[in-house]
């Protein structure tokens, strides 16, 4: 591994704006040389004119922030921003974050943020580990994360601060990457355990990916390797997959996935297949597929199955139906042998972080519930998108109680996002805060945003 | 010719005048009137497969979808060589290396169940949507690169 160990400094107060995009940056920065020539040329009177120019072009050049929606008594603040690909991220109890990285920038691909100032910005910057990757997980003794085909371990200090930044050592290595939902989420449970959730390189296990006619393979062989959750050692060096537990399968990709700490139990958000529509075009009409199949929210026990690539979830029919590419018709009813989702959504809304809720800060309502963080549809079109929100189920006794709400919106900047590219911030990750705030990581901008509860 | 020509002139004074449907009809077998642009024919043709193939991963604007699947905006993929791009809708992508210096998860299908026709005329209208501006596609050459995949 390379070493690397970055330190920079944000001051946000200044820049906190104008920060906000490296396009209004850039421009910013042509404009500011263009009035310093000009004061050194002409007389100030005209260069005052010009630097009001200059201002009001970056005014206009800066697209306004979204203010992010939320329930009343709520309060959203932007803690960080400019990160680069933020993806999951995790909070000690001294109120410190790291972030992963889908991409490392200058080197680094976990970000440590820290408020010396106590100002509520994070004006400490550090940056390590030269790999890009979306896990993270992190208990008194170890911070963890992944990138696409390893898992690593630090050793921290009394302060969950990284000890050795450049030594970490991995504990799992040589996963599945084949480009294709291949990112690695993490989770802990309480008894020295670490769930990777490894997902299927392939949309409904067909012959040929995504390809019009070609069948789904009988059985879906890919299954022994990837398409489930696999249980390792926290404390084991280089596992490879056959040293893990494979705790589920059927699951065609997981990326949003925490322990319920109340049921003692894992619980993962699958994304759903895409393209019913356009490789059946005669079963499933354009308005079905924008909304088919649910995300499936599953509580898994060891030895579940979902059942993908056999059945998908149909939330409105309110059962599992056959998946067209192993015979279904949009109707026909899978078989009871594959575990019942524990709460569905809408399809396609991507979702990427999951989160029970157990702080005190918020009202009653949200202890132990879920929030899920959908980062946002793209396999809607030609259809609006949907998600870009985080959505809060409630919870009762252990079970998904009542409908769920969307809780923080607006992350896209916009009321209807038609095509991806388009939003200009995408909720990826969930983290609470000791003090019982939700923190929220996007990974257009890298912002990472803070919601609290004040009456 | 330029009786035609002339008879279309008055054609179209006379019919302006009296709009009489007898000199509608002669009006409409005039030269200018019956010339069908072939652009816009493959345009029109080219759009519809689009949609019905290619929309819903690379979006109602071209822009793709980060990380997912490539934009055909500002792409030498879409706007270079023509049998590269021929040869993509042909035989699908499936490499994940970088394009433009972003790398994209999803795989390209192979669309090969498209008639040469149809590759030609969706690949010109890609290469002169969404602010793309690139020569048309011809089916000849997409024949000729079906013809090196056998």
């Amino acid at each position: 591994m390379k070493k690397h160990f970055s330190t920079k400094t944000v001051f946000f107060n200044l820049l906190s704006i104008l920060a906000q995009t490296r396009f209004a940056v850039l421009k910013n920065t042509k404009t500011l040389y263009a009035s310093l020539l000009v004061t050194a040329l002409v007389s100030s009177a005209a260069s005052q004119a010009v630097a009001q120019m200059a201002k009001d072009q970056i005014v206009n050049v800066s697209p306004a922030e979204p203010i992010i929606k939320v329930p009343s008594n709520f309060k959203t603040t932007i803690v960080a921003d400019g990160l680069g690909k933020a993806r999951h991220l995790t909070v000690t109890d001294g109120g410190d974050v790291y972030v992963r990285l889908a991409k490392p920038v200058d080197g680094g691909g976990t970000v440590f943020l820290r408020d010396t100032d106590g100002d509520g910005k994070m004006d400490q910057q550090k940056s390590f580990g030269d790999f890009g990757g979306t896990g993270v997980a992190l208990d008194k003794e170890y911070l963890y994360t992944s990138s696409n085909s390893e898992v690593f371990r630090y050793k921290l200090n009394a302060n969950q601060e990284v000890v050795n930044a450049d030594k970490p050592e991995r504990i799992i290595k040589g996963l599945t990457d084949k480009g294709t939902h291949a990112t690695k989420s993490l989770v802990l449970d309480k008894n020295g355990n670490i769930y990777v959730g490894i997902g299927a390189p392939s949309n409904a296990c067909q012959v040929k990916d995504r390809t019009k006619g070609s069948p789904g393979m009988m059985p879906c062989a890919m299954l022994d390797s990837v398409g489930g959750i696999w249980q390792f050692k926290t404390t084991k060096p280089d596992q490879i997959l056959k040293d893990g537990v494979h705790y589920a399968t059927g699951i065609r990709n997981m990326v949003g996935m925490d322990w319920n700490g109340q049921t003692n139990s894992l619980f993962i958000m699958q994304h759903g297949r895409d393209q019913l529509n356009t490789l059946f075009p005669d079963m499933y009409t354009d308005q079905q597929s924008a909304i088919l199949p649910a995300e499936a929210m599953y509580e898994l026990k060891k030895g579940a199955d979902a059942g993908w690539p056999y059945i998908y979830y149909d939330q409105n029919q309110k059962k599992k139906v056959v998946m067209p590419e192993y015979g279904g018709d949009g109707k026909k009813e899978g078989s009871s042998k594959y575990i019942d989702p524990a709460a569905a959504y809408p399809g396609h809304m991507a979702p990427n972080g999951l989160l029970f809720y157990t702080g005190t800060q918020f009202p009653e309502k949200y202890r132990n519930g879920a929030f899920i963080a959908f980062h946002g549809s793209w396999n809607r079109a030609p259809a609006p998108q949907a998600g870009y929100f985080v959505v809060f189920q409630p919870f009762k006794n252990g079970k998904a109680s009542g409908d769920w709400e969307v809780f923080a919106n607006n992350f896209a900047g916009m009321d209807t996002v038609m095509s991806p590219g388009s939003a200009m911030h995408r909720p990826c990750g969930l983290a609470q805060g000791p003090d019982g705030s939700l923190y929220v990581a996007d990974d257009v901008k890298g912002t990472v945003y803070k919601i609290s509860y004040a009456k | 010719m330029r009786r035609i020509v002339i008879c279309s002139w008055v054609a179209a004074l006379v019919g302006g005048i009296f709009s009489l449907p007898a000199f509608a009809q002669t009006k409409k077998t005039s030269p200018a009137a019956a010339k069908i642009n072939p652009t816009e024919m493959a345009m029109a043709a080219g759009k519809l497969v689009y949609e019905q193939n290619c929309l819903v991963c690379h979006q109602v604007d071209g822009g793709g979808v980060p990380h997912l699947n490539p934009p055909l905006t500002q792409t030498d993929y879409v706007l270079g060589e023509k049998a590269r791009i021929i040869g993509v809708v042909l035989n699908g992508l499936d490499v994940h290396e970088p394009i433009d210096d972003e790398v994209y998860s999803n795989v390209m299908p192979a669309h090969d169940f498209l008639t040469d026709q149809q590759i030609a005329d969706v690949l010109t209208f890609v290469r002169s949507s969404f602010g793309n501006k690139a020569t048309a596609v011809s089916v000849g050459e997409v024949a000729a690169e079906r013809g090196k995949k056998k």
